[in-house]
């Protein structure tokens, strides 16, 4: 296992060139509508749980209410669209645009609170922004929802298919990775980390704490935001039952079984409890009982998520410098 | 109409308090939120309901089997998943999915052996109905009253009287501490687990009667309401669960009735984002020192 890990934490610029061209071909081998669909679910949630990693992960805010950002990209998507007959490009401005301005208002309110005075904060966001999304009947149509979005249109193009909505997300999602990894391997990324293990020690060493709480929590309402505008399209149907503390719940359980505060640990958890339960609904209406289980059971076995203490960068440091001591 | 509707808060409140109380215990003792409380909650409300049906022998019979039964889920909880997470050190995220994991469990149980829909509910003590004013309370809001009452003074003879509640208390100022002292640290959160499932099952079956119908997807949202509640109080103090959950039961009434009813569970959430604004650590927590 431990070798293993070397091995891939050496080649990890080979295996994330390998598992890129493999997204790019699958579309063209797989015939099945099915599994696409299914893929393409997949990267959504990974893009979901990307953003709640970026804060939960890195900033060590737990956040129980993210998908109501999620909720107000897809409804600024969905109104644009059906309403006043906007392209895709400028809804996804508008969505980020208007999520962003929402996480700055939450970010300025949260900047006080510690803890699990922040969870709950965000729990509140949520339920107040389902609310009036069921309630602002004229603007959302209520618990009906809003059906008949049409298809993510470019430029005057139109993408119908099943394949080029996938590419959409691909896209989409490789965007999302390169905005966080980039991040988080700069100097905003160390000074957020260090908020993260203790926010004093943090402030004595001269880091604006307020000022990457911020940019954290924009920058994630924005991807959520984001997810949420493709989402509309991509189901072509939305209604707020869709966008429930439960279902945030959830993209964070994935988030955690991937192991916080690491990209690669997000993207398997996510792809990885996104395909179970497709692949136990032969159990029917058990399924759902056998996912609780199995949550808490993978929880007993492996609490810190699959990659939780995995640092690839640390590994292949440790590796090189036990290969240049042999050598010499 | 302003009295009657601060009557129906009160009532509503004071349950909301109960299960606050729940959550407050546990927090106090293992600084963990406890996610599966709404589905106890539920799960509570059901059995009584459940084994009255089937028994059809007297009322209070099978509602002290049902806290007995709900009391050993809450102790299911803490012994089977949490205790083994607590001798790996695991963080309390981990612990908190867990129960997050709990509660979807209990929430399927209910619906697969239970009932996926909604089950009326008898109401069944009812002795009538009284008049103040031009307000009108309830045989059940009486009962709801007493009830709440009488648990609040046990569970301060418990907490503050007690050898038991002592330890309560020691392990939440500090475990490690208490643990040296001679305190069996386990069997106080265990303790603190069951009770916490028997004063959410004792409030399943009295907001069952007092709605007069339960499902399963009901544990849920109570559960966030008085989460919130025990988070305006103050996480951990046990008067600011009550004075949270008050609150947030009166507000609920009172905006329901003169603002919006379709708004009835943003107002919970509007007041504790104001309070918390204001008072970041709630009514009655305290200001905790920070140093590197």
């Amino acid at each position: 296992m431990k070798k293993a890990k070397i091995l891939f934490a050496k080649n990890l610029h080979l295996v994330t060139i390998i598992a890129f061209l493999v997204l790019l071909a699958l579309p063209f081998v797989v015939k099945s509508n099915y599994i696409l669909r299914m893929m393409t679910l997949c990267m959504l949630y990974v893009m979901m749980a990307l953003s709640i990693n970026l804060l939960t992960g890195y900033l060590g805010v737990m956040t129980i209410g993210h998908i109501a950002f999620m909720g107000i990209g897809a409804y600024a998507t969905a109104i644009l669209v059906k309403n006043f007959h906007w392209q895709t490009l400028p809804c996804y401005l508008a969505a980020i645009l208007l999520t962003g301005v929402f996480g700055l208002l939450l970010a300025l309110a949260a900047s006080k609170l510690q803890g699990y005075y922040m969870t709950i904060l965000t729990l509140g966001f949520c339920e107040i922004v389902r609310l009036v999304e069921i309630n602002w009947v004229d603007l959302t149509r209520g618990a009906l929802g809003i059906s008949g979005i049409s298809s993510p249109v470019f430029f005057g193009m139109k993408l119908g298919s099943r394949r080029s909505i996938y590419f959409l997300m691909l896209v989409l999602l490789i965007l999302t990775i390169f905005l966080i990894y980039s991040l988080i391997n700069s100097r905003i990324g160390n000074a957020v980390i260090a908020i993260r293990e203790d926010e004093l020690a943090a402030r004595a060493m001269g880091i604006n704490v307020f000022k990457y709480k911020v940019i954290v929590f924009v920058l994630s309402a924005m991807i959520m935001g984001l997810a949420g505008a493709f989402y509309a399209q991509y189901m072509s149907y939305i209604d707020p039952a869709v966008f429930t503390v439960s279902a945030s719940l959830n993209v964070l359980i994935m988030t955690i079984f991937g192991g916080l505060g690491n990209i690669l640990g997000t993207i398997i958890g996510a792809s990885v409890l996104t395909v179970l339960p497709e692949l136990i609904r032969f159990l029917a209406e058990y399924r759902n009982l056998i996912y609780g289980i199995l949550v808490i059971v993978l929880m007993l076995v492996k609490p810190d998520g699959l990659l939780g203490k995995t640092n690839f960068k640390y590994i292949r440091q440790q590796a090189s410098v036990k290969q240049e001591s042999e050598g010499q | 109409m302003f009295l009657q509707q601060l009557i129906n808060g009160l009532a509503l409140g004071s349950i909301y308090a109960l299960i606050a109380i729940g959550y407050s215990l546990v927090f106090g003792v293992l600084k963990l939120v406890n996610f599966a409380n709404g589905s106890i909650y539920m799960l509570g409300g059901f059995l009584s309901l459940v084994l009255f049906n089937k028994f059809q022998s007297s009322f209070l019979l099978c509602f002290a089997l049902a806290l007995i039964i709900n009391g050993l889920v809450g102790f299911c909880l803490d012994f089977f998943a949490l205790r083994r997470l607590r001798k790996t050190n695991a963080t309390r995220l981990v612990g908190l999915i867990t129960t997050m994991g709990f509660g979807t469990v209990i929430d399927n149980f209910v619906m697969l052996f239970f009932s996926n829909a909604t089950v009326p509910y008898p109401n069944i003590i009812n002795f009538g109905s009284f008049r103040i004013g031009n307000a009108i309370i309830s045989s059940t809001q009486i009962i709801i009253f007493l009830s709440v009452v009488l648990i609040l003074l046990l569970m301060s003879f418990l907490v503050y009287g007690t050898k038991i509640g002592k330890a309560m208390r020691a392990t939440s100022q500090n475990a490690d501490a208490a643990r040296l002292m001679g305190v069996n640290v386990n069997g106080v959160i265990s303790m603190t687990f069951i009770l916490s499932a028997i004063l959410a099952g004792v409030s399943g079956t009295l907001v069952g009667m007092y709605y007069q119908m339960i499902d399963f997807t009901s544990g849920f949202s109570i559960g966030m309401k008085t989460m919130a509640a025990a988070v305006l109080g103050g996480v951990g103090s046990l008067p600011g669960a009550v004075a949270g959950g008050l609150i947030i039961g009166i507000v609920e009434s009172l905006g329901a009735a003169y603002i919006s009813s379709a708004y009835r569970n943003a107002f919970a959430f509007i007041v504790l984002i104001i309070v918390v604004l204001f008072l970041p650590n709630g009514l009655f927590g305290k200001e905790k020192i920070s140093k590197v």
